[in-house]
């Protein structure tokens, strides 16, 4: 055994590295795989078992004559599909709304014109301490369903009032997230550019901004994921999204009890494999920017 | 020789015969604590001045006052004439007049070393691009930086980026250079190579203000050494002098301490 050791210490002369320098790098890669492997199995589990939910209750309910709730679910399937995707589009669009707007709002909260902050403050702190369901209502009950501007009618149905009742509360989270990576930046980047004669404006644009990005990122994918789920919510004030779609179906199934489990099951694991991917790439982000930090 | 060249006034009223950085009585405060509690010295074309003294002394307050990164509370300073605490401030002219470097090197990580350097020529003072592309190639040989040019501020040693900053500032042709312990971060070996690059600035008479705690560089490219304590200039003279017989006990016992 020690002779064996010790030629093969003869051909590769440093088995264990003797540098204590380079421990931190390998502890460092080994806690980075740890994660991610686990990760990848309870993503694993977690899609079997909700597929398991689905067919153990689809298989051992349904009744002589009946179609069972595997089959229910892919009659349906293209519809509840356009149901879901309705989800997305109006998490995709308020979203967008709200990071635009949530931009300049945290950028009004960091603004030295103190009336300006203090405003920007005072609407992303409201907005953000609101609970989303009364932010939809709000939105819900206080636009118009139609604006005319010189004569021509702009519809604005409730999906879209939806869109931006979602909005709200993203852009104070967007606000919150755009000062604390602003704030999070060293001062010696602000000074630098300052004694370079750099105007605020352009400092702000040019090089705080910039560098913001990359820690925004993580926080605003954080962000997306809890509007996806929200939109459910959308079913309460009214509008067809994929929630509505599934009582829909269950009636016009005849309202069987032992349905429920499964259609509901099928809305969570859609959701779960659209927003965990998600989840699980914001999380390799997060530690990839620790580790250049 | 025979007759004097027309003295040329700038916009200020001043003329190159004059100091070129003078501040008369400054003081100023943090809330309640006085970090500079009076102080005057003139600086002269191409004149190099370090400024030593024991941590808190208010070095660094006192420099970052002369381009108006922080106000001061009374007295006045001027940079050829311009009176840096004059609430209409011109401060984009006064800042491509005065550069500065710092002890973090405060590099734009996001951008690479040359755009480092073109960035503020280009967009403050909207010069052209090429011309400007130019020059931040000639200041990177300058600095000895060659070949450096695209690579980023992370993928550099401290004393590269430190002469990264150093090239950064020249871009803007200042008139005089404010260098704020830029050593005081960086590896032994990588010292030198930026006190060469500042020598040779001072060689080529550039006006310099150096916070240093590099006594030996101090000595050889020093015109006028400053002491500071407690925001107070305690002592000050041409550094032969200075270091060999300082008069006052703090410097003594702060020259004790370093040397
Ligand atoms: N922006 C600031 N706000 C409050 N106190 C400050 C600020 N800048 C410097 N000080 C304080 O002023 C004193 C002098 O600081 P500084 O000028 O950095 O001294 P030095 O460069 O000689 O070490 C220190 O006590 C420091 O804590
Ligand atoms: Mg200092």
């Amino acid at each position: 055994m020690t002779s064996h050791m010790s030629s093969l210490s003869a051909v590769n002369p440093a088995p264990a590295n003797p540098m204590p320098v380079l421990l931190p790098f390998q502890l460092g890669a080994r806690q980075r795989r740890f994660p991610t492997w686990r990760a990848t199995l309870l993503h694993g589990c977690g899609i079997v078992g909700l597929g398991l939910v689905i067919a153990g209750t689809a298989h051992a309910q349904s009744g002589p004559g009946q179609l069972s709730a595997i089959g229910v679910i892919i009659k349906w399937f293209p519809l509840l599909m356009s149901g879901f995707l309705f989800n997305v589009l109006i998490s995709l669009l308020s979203m967008a709304l709200g990071t635009v707007a949530g931009l300049g709002l945290g950028l009004g909260a960091i603004s030295h014109n103190t009336l300006l902050r203090q405003v920007a403050w005072g609407i992303t702190q409201f907005f953000r301490n609101a609970p989303w369901l009364v932010l939809l209502f709000f939105a819900m009950f206080m636009i118009p369903f139609q604006f005319t501007i010189f004569g021509t009618t702009i519809p604005f149905p409730d999906w879209v009032k939806a869109v931006i009742g979602f909005a709200l509360p993203v852009m104070a989270n967007m606000s919150e997230i755009v000062r604390g990576a602003v704030k999070s930046l060293p001062s010696g980047q602000w000074e630098a550019a300052e004694s370079l004669a750099f105007s605020r404006r352009q400092t702000m644009w040019m090089i705080i901004l910039p560098q913001c990005v990359k820690r925004m990122i993580p926080p605003w994918m954080n962000l997306y994921t809890l509007v996806a789920m929200a939109t459910v919510q959308a079913s309460i004030v009214g509008v067809t999204e994929m929630l509505t779609l599934i009582a829909q179906v269950h009636a016009a199934e005849g309202g069987r009890p032992d349905l429920l489990a499964p259609l509901y099951g099928f809305a969570m694991l859609c959701f779960f494999i659209y927003c965990y991917p998600i989840e699980l790439w914001t999380r390799r982000l997060e530690r990839r920017f620790h580790l250049h930090q | 020789m025979a007759a004097a060249a027309p003295v040329t006034q700038n916009e200020f009223g001043w003329t190159p015969d004059q100091p070129l950085i003078r501040l008369v009585d400054v003081h100023k405060s943090f809330g309640s604590l006085q970090v500079l509690r009076g102080v005057s010295l003139d600086v002269r074309k191409g004149e190099v001045i370090c400024i030593i003294g024991p941590s808190g002394s208010g070095k660094s307050t006192l420099i970052r006052c002369i381009n108006a990164l922080v106000p001061i509370d009374s007295g006045t300073i001027r940079v050829e004439g311009q009176e840096v605490n004059d609430p209409d401030l011109d401060k984009l002219a006064l800042r491509r007049k005065v550069g500065m470097v710092f002890q973090q090197y405060n590099l734009f990580p996001h951008r690479t070393a040359l755009q480092n350097v073109m960035m503020a020529p280009i967009n403050v003072l909207k010069q052209n691009r090429k011309e400007v592309e130019v020059r931040a190639r000639a200041l990177m040989a300058k600095v000895r930086l060659q070949g450096k040019e695209d690579a980023y501020p992370g993928q550099l040693s401290g004393g590269q980026q430190q002469r990264v900053a150093i090239a950064r500032s020249l871009a803007m042709r200042p008139d005089v250079m404010l260098f704020d312990e830029v050593t005081a971060a960086l590896d032994p070996e990588t010292v030198k190579e930026v006190l060469v690059t500042i020598r040779e600035l001072a060689e080529e008479g550039m006006t310099c203000i150096l916070v240093t705690h590099e006594m030996g560089f101090a000595r050889e490219v020093a015109d006028h050494v400053y002491f500071t304590d407690k925001g107070l200039i305690v002592e000050h003279g041409p550094p032969a002098e200075f270091f060999a017989n300082p008069k006052d006990e703090r410097t003594k016992a702060f020259l004790g301490q370093v040397l």
